[in-house]
């Protein structure tokens, strides 16, 4: 739950907090700003889906991150064991079912996220971060060296999934990966929301304002963290098997540090702690990184750079969290 | 009276410095008991040894009829062994209302549910607002903790701790750094804990001591030095020494 | 033999390369608790600056390492005068975000002006040959990273054991509350380590760039390495720095002379062993 709600909910009746606090305005909003994106760029759905893909592994960071209070740059583990999970269940043992990929990947996150949180969760500080920072890297070269099973640094190939529901095939302008990716995130999206609000959401944040009260209330505060990681692993892997359905092919760049720090970053960009933070982070990210690198791929890096130092400077709330407060005192203001 | 929480023998070594040295304790339901003692007497040890943040040499501690001394601190809680801090620790991003809700559910073991919410549970949220009536707090219901008054945190602390409905409480300086004006409502909220709960209290605020403590204990250097009604304790010749050092032997300060 | 010979040189002059260049991050980590990710941006400074001054200018090996050192340091300082002071105190997400941002715009900058090929930095002939030991002969510009390893380690012993500013340091890393009390300007005391530092990461991306290469992504390529040393030896302390790196060194070296196929897997098996063994590194001290 984000401040807005908090707000909102003083002076809204309790219908609409219900609606709000159960994701269908955000599922609303993905849903109409989706099929904008569709018809505004009907040349372009292969960015759009990924996008998608990445917003899935960007709230799926915003778990451990925004809302535990985590800090990792490993990631993309959780997101690359998902590509491979379904990637190497269609490639190697002809399981093309997509839906059934998914959960595949899903369940492969899941595991990731089981064995790095189990790494990462030990230690605190500065050792927490090169533990997740070593379980990227580690992850990255055992599937390098995998290559039978991955392909290693060519990539693994020959994913060819049937069509959705026996119904929509796969094209070659990405339409039905696109509506497909889009209709994950959001089913992911509510799912979410409703985990945030439940008492095991409230137990996540409580860890990230104080683990020590935590613990003083009874509740393992490590297998709390741990079980997010697991559910985080989770989400992750649909954006990792979404990610091997629409482009069809696995590379090692999804197992990456590169990845897992652009992640942050876009969470961070759009405010941790907050579902719609994560969503407009990625989104925004993603839109400049497509124009400007298409320019001059170090202006895009000196771009972004100035942009992450600034926001760490004057917005650390990032872009909805700053908008959020500016909102929240202007309603103040006039109230 | 019954025993119900106990302390035997306890023992803790710092570097070969005894820190808690050989102590024994025993609360019944009901007591209302203060914990006493100079700076560096070992309070702060003592507390971390019974709740299973630090592991002592050697002693016990028993709740009931069990010896839970090699129990972890998250069950010494699950099973009715419960602390406040001298440094509020809230969630400050979090309302008053959710504090006393997510310790309900963590006491009912549901808080490890992923869907729902409290305020579908009409039980639940009847509970909460008594707690928060009882100390005050109903008004701030919604509000972040971080926005509260530091008095009023402060009874949303000891709210919490009762809200796990515990058989022991440990209080830690229930009213430190809360301004003179406000400690009244800290100590008409203590005289209104539940009749059977064991109470501990560590403080220093002598007035609150007495007010509230129909036992005192005086811990000095580590070790037990006075055990007895409040009327005694300043009379007591050890209690002078440890607090006064050679002025006791004086005579008049002035 | 000849195999064991050459790992164990390799890893001793890469182990050394990555000590000149850690071990400022590990006393500036030590000191004022920031997780630098940028400090392998300044090694890559330097490194261009040496390449632009002894390869483009033709100014010599000698001139082209003090220029680097000088014109690093000196492009370092307001970066700490205005961004990495307000990191002092911050939470590590909010560091890591800071530093990752200033590498991000160094290579862009980097890039934009140098251009994105790769850098090199012409050796002298001294140092082009090889050192004949008798039984075996060894690259010259090794040993020369190894022996600028030990110089470095022996003057900062000296700085840190010996000197008055070193008491200062000691005593701000210490407790820099009480240091400060004690009437030492802590801040001077930050500006001056950080100054040192950066002046010694880019030292080390001078000679070392035989073994790591100045090209456009190595400020994000040695990103995590020069940290995971600090990590492993313990944050603030010079022995455990080069213990780390002779370890880890040796680890990576071997790794890619036996089992290249591996890359750098043996390398973090190593870190999240030892990391998950000694949480505050090698050498930490256990006083967080």
């Amino acid at each position: 739950m984000t401040a807005p709600v908090e707000h909102s909910a003083t002076v809204s009746p309790p219908v609409i907090r219900r609606l709000i606090d159960g994701g269908l305005i955000g599922a609303l909003a993905i849903a109409v700003i989706g099929a904008a994106g569709y018809y505004l760029f009907p040349n372009n759905l292969a960015l759009l889906t990924r996008m998608t893909a990445m917003a899935l592994l960007v709230l799926s960071l915003d778990l451990v991150t925004g809302y535990c209070g985590v800090a990792t740059l490993g990631h993309a583990a959780l997101f690359g064991a998902g590509a491979y999970g379904a990637g190497i269940a269609a490639a190697h043992f002809g399981i093309s079912e997509p839906l059934t990929m998914t959960l595949i990947g899903a369940v492969a996150g899941a595991v990731a996220g089981l064995v790095a949180g189990f790494v990462i969760l030990r230690a605190h500080g500065l050792a927490q971060l090169v533990l997740s920072i070593a379980v990227i890297h580690l992850f990255h070269e055992a599937a390098n060296k995998a290559s039978r099973w991955t392909g290693g640094s060519d990539g693994l190939s020959g994913i060819m999934p049937n069509a959705v529901f026996g119904l929509f095939e796969f094209d070659l302008w990405g339409q039905t990966a696109y509506i497909y990716g889009l209709a994950l995130l959001i089913l992911v999206f509510v799912a979410l929301k409703i985990l945030v609000r439940s008492p095991f959401g409230m137990l996540a944040r409580g860890v990230r304002e104080d683990p020590v009260r935590v613990g003083a209330m009874g509740v393992s505060v490590h297998s709390v963290l741990l079980r997010v990681y697991v559910i985080s692993g989770a989400v992750a892997g649909i954006g990792g098997a979404l990610s091997a359905i629409s482009t069809q092919v696995v590379g090692l760049d999804s197992l990456s540090f590169t990845l897992s720090a652009e992640a942050l970053v876009m969470l961070v960009l759009g405010g941790t702690g907050s579902l719609y933070g994560a969503l407009i982070g990625t989104i925004v990210f993603m839109f400049f990184e497509d124009t400007l690198s298409a320019i001059n791929p170090f202006h895009w890096l000196t771009i972004i750079g100035a942009l992450l130092v600034m926001v760490v400077l004057f917005a650390p709330k990032g872009l909805y969290g700053s908008a959020v407060a500016l909102v929240g005192r202007f309603r103040r203001r006039q109230a | 009276m019954s025993t119900l929480f106990e302390v035997r023998n306890l023992r803790k070594n710092f570097g070969g410095l005894a820190v808690t040295n050989d102590v024994s304790i025993g609360l019944a339901p009901g007591d209302r008991v203060a914990l006493i003692g100079p700076n560096g007497a070992g309070k702060t040890t003592f507390v971390n040894l019974v709740t299973g943040n630090l592991k002592p040499d050697s002693g016990n501690v028993f709740l009931g009829n069990e010896d839970i001394t090699t129990l972890r601190a998250a069950e010494r809680v699950r099973r009715g062994l419960i602390r406040s801090f001298q440094v509020t620790r809230l969630f400050l991003d979090m309302t008053p209302e959710e504090h006393v809700a997510l310790a309900i559910l963590q006491r009912e073991g549901q808080a490890g549910r992923v869907v729902g919410h409290y305020s579908g549970r009409p039980a639940l949220m009847q509970e909460v607002r008594e707690i928060l009536h009882q100390f005050g707090l109903l008004e701030l219901s919604n509000i972040k903790a971080q926005e509260i008054a530091y008095g009023q945190q402060r009874l949303l602390e000891i709210a919490l701790a009762l809200a796990l409905r515990p058989k022991v409480l440990l209080l830690d300086e229930p009213a430190a750094g809360v301004p003179q004006s406000e400690t009244a409502r800290i100590e008409a909220a203590l005289k209104r804990l539940p009749a059977d709960l064991a109470v501990l209290m560590i403080d220093h605020d002598m007035d609150l001591v007495f007010r509230f403590a129909k036992r005192v204990i005086v811990l000095a250097a580590g070790t037990v030095i006075f055990d007895g009604l409040p009327k005694d304790v300043i009379a007591d010749a050890r209690v002078r020494e440890a607090y006064l050092g050679n002025y006791a032997d004086a005579g008049s300060v002035a | 033999m000849q195999t064991v010979f050459s790992i164990a040189v390799d890893a001793l002059a890469y182990g050394m390369v990555l000590f000149v260049i850690s071990i400022g991050l590990s006393v500036t980590m030590g000191l004022m608790r920031v997780v630098n990710l940028a400090h392998g941006a300044f090694a890559m400074i330097a490194g261009y600056l040496a390449s632009y001054a002894a390869r483009d200018l033709g100014l010599g090996y000698a001139a082209g390492i003090l220029i680097a050192v000088v014109g690093t340091v000196i492009i370092a300082i307001p970066l700490e005068r205005f961004l990495y002071r307000r990191l002092y105190g911050a939470t590590e997400l909010t560091q890591v975000l800071m530093t990752i941002g200033i590498t991000f715009c160094v290579i862009g900058i980097a890039n934009f002006i140098f251009g994105p090929t790769l850098k090199t930095i012409p050796l002298p002939p001294a140092l082009q040959g090889s050192v004949d030991l008798g039984f075996r002969s060894i690259a010259a510009h090794r040993v020369f990273a190894i022996v600028c390893g030990l110089v470095v380690a022996l003057a900062l012993w000296f700085l840190i054991e010996r000197t008055a500013f070193g008491i200062r340091l000691r005593a701000a890393v210490d407790n820099a509350a009480m240091a400060a009390a004690l009437g030492v300007r802590t801040e001077v005391v930050y500006a001056v380590s950080f100054a040192v530092a950066i002046g010694l990461a880019a030292l080390g991306g001078v000679v070392g760039a035989e073994l790591l290469p100045v090209e456009p992504y190595y400020a994000l390529r040695y990103m995590v390495t020069f940290l995971v040393v600090v990590s492993v030896g313990g944050a603030g302390s010079i022995p455990g720095a080069l213990l780390a790196c002779l370890v880890l060194g040796a680890i990576d070296t071997t790794g890619r002379y036996l089992a290249p196929e591996y890359g750098e897997f043996f390398f973090y098996l190593a870190v999240i062993v030892i990391v998950t063994l000694f949480p505050r590194g090698l050498l930490g001290r256990s006083k967080q």
